[in-house]
């Protein structure tokens, strides 16, 4: 029985494992390949006279500057551009992470599992984008019928969309490729889990008001590069041994430096209204519009300065937005914690054996490389925003009452006339109206 | 390159922990041995030879111990061992029915508390499934970190649940207040912590493993902690939406097994051998007749179909109310073929029995992937049962692997066509906002009343 089934195994491994120990050992002997060197012919010819490591140093500042440029011209071209890019960078993401997946598990073969991943992908999109376009395009959904349709039955729709997915993925299920197949299945969640969840977050943020998108990425920016340069001028402790060449002198200047930026850089944009408003949708006009009457988050106020820094700026009080403290802990996050998603990235990278997630930018890596500090702010502005700064939405909440009973709105109109009556906010004169 | 490699290998400590993969290369030529061994020297490596390899490297996971009580060993050891086997399963069956039954009895607390024993139980079991896979036992810190994984994201949806249900006992507590207002920012601080913790323990040749175990242990938390968490919610909505689904899905599994015994000739599907198309389908109108019976039978109580709420007053859980339309008997009018079968004009029916067969529906046709998702993984993991705490049955999993997708369409169904946003939580939210804010919307709202004669202008109260 036993020298049987270990006959049958060997004869099997022979056939399969064979290939398996091949790809493994030529998987040892060399990381993941990398694809070829993308950087554009023409920087190639310019920089050819440059040593091979000024090289690199000029290919990355001038890629930095391109991205940062980029990101200038995306924020002048409004919302609507924004949105299509934080998709377009998910997508990007999600693709990148897959192929890693395939490339560990060599599973580039199995059948389905390509447009399997894919189909998952939209699903999850459309469940999300469906959750938020309904409350922001309230009004145009309510007029077009089979949008009405779709969104009241929304949920309903998307686990539909799921399940048929679910249920392709069971019958794929192919004898000698479980474990492969299992594996991709919770490769592709967590995936979906970290990429779109975060991107839709994001997206949340940027319909809160510009600023909200800007300050936080730009913060983690900022924290990167500072801590590049104060690890490159002043760094000799190393932090952490997952990835060596961070440093205790960067890490904290970095800190520091980013305060002070997200300090000045709310400063400069609380001032204006297309960054401070929430993105509305405008029924009229058929389009996205920021304009509005500013919170008093974005108005100045006077502060009275603690006697610290009174004796040392000479200054009394000092006039600042209230968001300006907001940025503080944004900063303060984005410098403490961000660094961790950059460790986790990093860990990720010498688990699987892999130099960069893909080689999407000349001299940089892939797309996640320079997102993966970004991992945990958008949930953290997201929750900062739900905890601390907005309380419900009140049209929202107007919407949910007017699907309820009429005996439930009754007495919810009563409990809450109650209630102002306690507060002082309404008296029984007022409601002879 | 590659002879360097074969000549460099060295015992490592990996060797010792390592046997199984090496089984089913024992009897193979040198070659394959000696790119073992080679492999042994990084560890990381050798995990990394298990994905790779198909499935059937991968030894058998031995199960543990048998674990039926000795009572009923000996007042079974006269039968054959298929009999035994059959006897040991019907007893378990009975017991678990009648424990169910119990509970409910008990009330919607104790179903609460049954729910979350469940759902610690079936992570513990996937969880133990995958330290074995991986070997990973000795990792620093993982079985901590998989635990408080656990308790924050329960910490989360209970708050989520909890605050909705609780509101007028909340509201009294002050300290509460502040943990509910706050809520998503402490869960969220939680988790961060959870997670810098798992970054600073990466140790180095381990890092793989300690991905995987990552992201199994979220995988297993997407699935038995949510699933759990929409059950509880099911189960406020009115224990009947708790009672029919579950009942149904059982009721398939055993109808579809006794039609598989019976008449079963055709193969369903590879993965599951025994299933039969005879049985799927015997089983699918046989659960939707039991379902139909179910909800008829319970829904006359009401006990089973009030929204559970929570009294400030008698600080407990009631279950009064009047009950909806779904759940008051109204006439319909047979379709013409109908007619002619039962020889009757109308029926009397409640109108939760036609959503009962969409449930049934439900329940018979898509519950059996959810089985068969977990027989592939049983075979993918190489392991005949989820683990053995039920005798002649297997693991906690093994008895709820149908109900996976059951709970998630059964509250996404609520949600869709049964009720629509829940009147304590829009309240709670309206008595966060400012008070101008709570000015305006009582305005609009006292106008769009008067309009619909719900209040009327005269009164004054």
């Amino acid at each position: 029985g036993t020298q049987l089934r270990v006959r049958e195994s060997e004869s099997e491994a022979k056939v399969d494992g064979e290939t398996a120990s091949d790809s493994e050992s030529r998987a040892e002997s060399a990381p993941l390949p990398v694809s070829a060197d993308d950087t554009p012919e023409v920087l190639n010819r310019a920089l050819s006279n440059l040593s091979s490591r000024w090289k690199n140093w000029w290919v990355r500042g001038i890629l930095t500057l391109a991205m940062i440029a980029f990101f200038f011209i995306i924020i002048y071209l409004g919302p609507m551009v924004l949105m299509i890019i934080v998709m377009c960078v998910q997508i990007k993401c999600f693709h990148e992470i897959i192929t890693i997946g395939y490339n560990v598990y060599h599973s580039y073969d199995l059948p389905w599992f390509r447009t399997l991943s894919w189909y998952f992908l939209l699903c999850v999109n459309y469940f999300f984008y469906g959750e938020t376009v309904t409350d922001y395009f309230f009004t145009l959904v309510q007029r077009e019928e089979p949008l009405r349709i779709l969104s009241k039955y929304h949920r309903f729709i998307s686990f539909t969309l799921y399940l048929i997915g679910f249920c392709m993925f069971v019958l794929s299920l192919v004898k000698k490729h479980y474990r492969l197949q299992f594996y991709m299945f919770g490769w592709t969640h967590v995936t979906l889990l970290i990429v779109v969840t975060q991107s839709h977050l994001v997206i949340h943020n940027l319909f809160e008001g510009m600023i909200w998108f800007i300050v936080p990425i730009s913060c983690v920016i900022c924290n990167d590069i500072m801590a590049y340069m104060f690890g490159f001028f002043f760094g000799r402790t190393p932090l952490i041994k997952l990835s060596p060449k961070k440093t205790w002198e960067g890490f904290i200047g970095g800190f520091f430096a980013t305060v002070v930026f997200g300090l000045l850089l709310s400063y400069v944009m609380s001032g204006y209204r297309c960054f401070v408003c929430p993105v509305e949708y405008n029924n009229d006009t058929n389009s996205f519009t920021v304009d509005c009457e500013p919170s008093d988050l974005f108005r100045l106020q006077e502060y009275n300065i603690p006697g610290v820094i009174q004796s040392v700026i000479g200054w009394k009080t000092v006039r600042m937005y209230p968001f300006q403290i907001h940025s503080i802990a944004l900063s303060t996050f984005a410098s403490l914690i961000g660094p961790f998603g950059g460790f986790f990235a990093s860990g990720f990278k010498r688990a699987f054996k892999i130099k960069d997630f893909a080689n999407t930018i000349p001299g940089h890596g892939g797309i996640m490389d320079r997102f993966d500090c970004q991992y945990l702010m958008a949930t953290f502005v997201n929750v900062y925003i739900a905890s601390f700064i907005r309380g419900p939405n009140p049209s929202k909440l107007i919407q949910q009452f007017l699907t309820l009973r009429p005996d439930q709105q009754l007495h919810i109109f009563n409990t809450l006339r109650s209630h102002l009556i306690d507060k002082g906010m309404l008296t029984s004169a007022t409601e002879d109206e | 390159m590659l002879e360097l490699r074969y000549r460099g290998s060295c015992p490592s400590p990996g060797e010792a922990v390592s046997p199984p993969p090496r089984e089913g290369e024992a009897a193979g030529g040198d070659h394959e041995t000696e790119s073992t061994s080679d492999k042994e020297t990084d560890i990381d490596d050798r995990y990394g030879d298990l994905d790779s390899r198909t499935d059937s490297d991968i030894p058998e996971i031995p199960a543990s111990s048998d674990r039926t009580p000795e009572i009923l060993k000996k007042a079974l050891s006269g039968l054959s061992s298929r009999w035994k086997n059959w006897w040991i399963r019907g007893i378990l069956t009975l017991t678990m029915i009648s424990l169910f039954f119990l509970i409910i009895y008990m009330g919607s607390f104790m179903l609460m508390l049954l729910v979350l024993g469940i759902q610690v139980k079936c992570f513990h079991e996937i969880i133990t499934i995958g330290y074995r896979v991986y070997h990973s036992y000795d990792l620093p810190w993982f079985r901590t970190l998989s635990w408080y994984f656990l308790l924050c994201v329960n910490y989360f949806f209970y708050g989520e649940t909890v605050a909705d249900y609780f509101a007028t006992f909340v509201q009294r507590e002050e300290q509460l207040q502040f943990l509910i207002r706050y809520h998503r920012f402490i869960s969220f601080a939680l988790y961060l912590a959870g997670f810098c913790m798992f970054v600073l323990s990466l140790v180095k040749k381990h890092y793989r493993l300690q991905f995987y175990m990552f992201a199994w242990t979220h995988v297993t938390l997407l699935i038995t902690v949510t699933q759990s968490h929409l059950v509880i919610q099911n189960l406020f909505e009115g224990m009947i939406w708790f009672l029919v689904p579950i009942s149904s899905v059982i009721c398939n599994d055993i109808t579809a097994y006794l039609f598989g015994f019976f008449f079963g000739r055709t193969p369903l599907i590879k993965l599951s051998p025994k299933k039969t198309w005879e049985g799927f389908i015997g089983g699918f109108f046989s659960t939707v007749v039991f379902g139909f019976i179910a909800a008829y039978v319970l829904s006359k109580y009401q006990y089973f179909v009030c929204p559970v709420e929570y009294r400030s007053d008698v600080n407990s859980f009631v279950t009064e109310c009047e009950p909806s339309e779904l759940f008051q008997l109204q006439t319909y009018s047979l379709p013409p073929f109908l007619k002619a079968v039962l020889r009757q004009e109308r029926v009397s029916l409640y109108p939760f029995q036609i959503h009962s067969i969409a449930l049934s529906t439900f329940a018979s046709l898509i519950g059996p992937f959810g089985g068969f998702f977990a027989s592939g993984f049983k075979r993918a993991f190489k392991i005949k049962d989820f683990a053995n705490t039920i005798p002649g049955h297997g693991g906690i999993m093994d008895r709820f692997d149908c109900q996976y997708l059951m709970a998630t369409f059964v509250h996404v169904y609520i949600t869709s066509f049964i009720r629509g946003p829940n009147p304590s939580k829009v309240l709670q939210q309206l008595l966060v906002l400012q008070p101008e804010q709570q000015l305006n919307i009582y305005k609009t709202l006292k106008i769009h009343l008067i309009e619909k004669g719900i209040l009327q202008p005269a009164l004054k109260v």
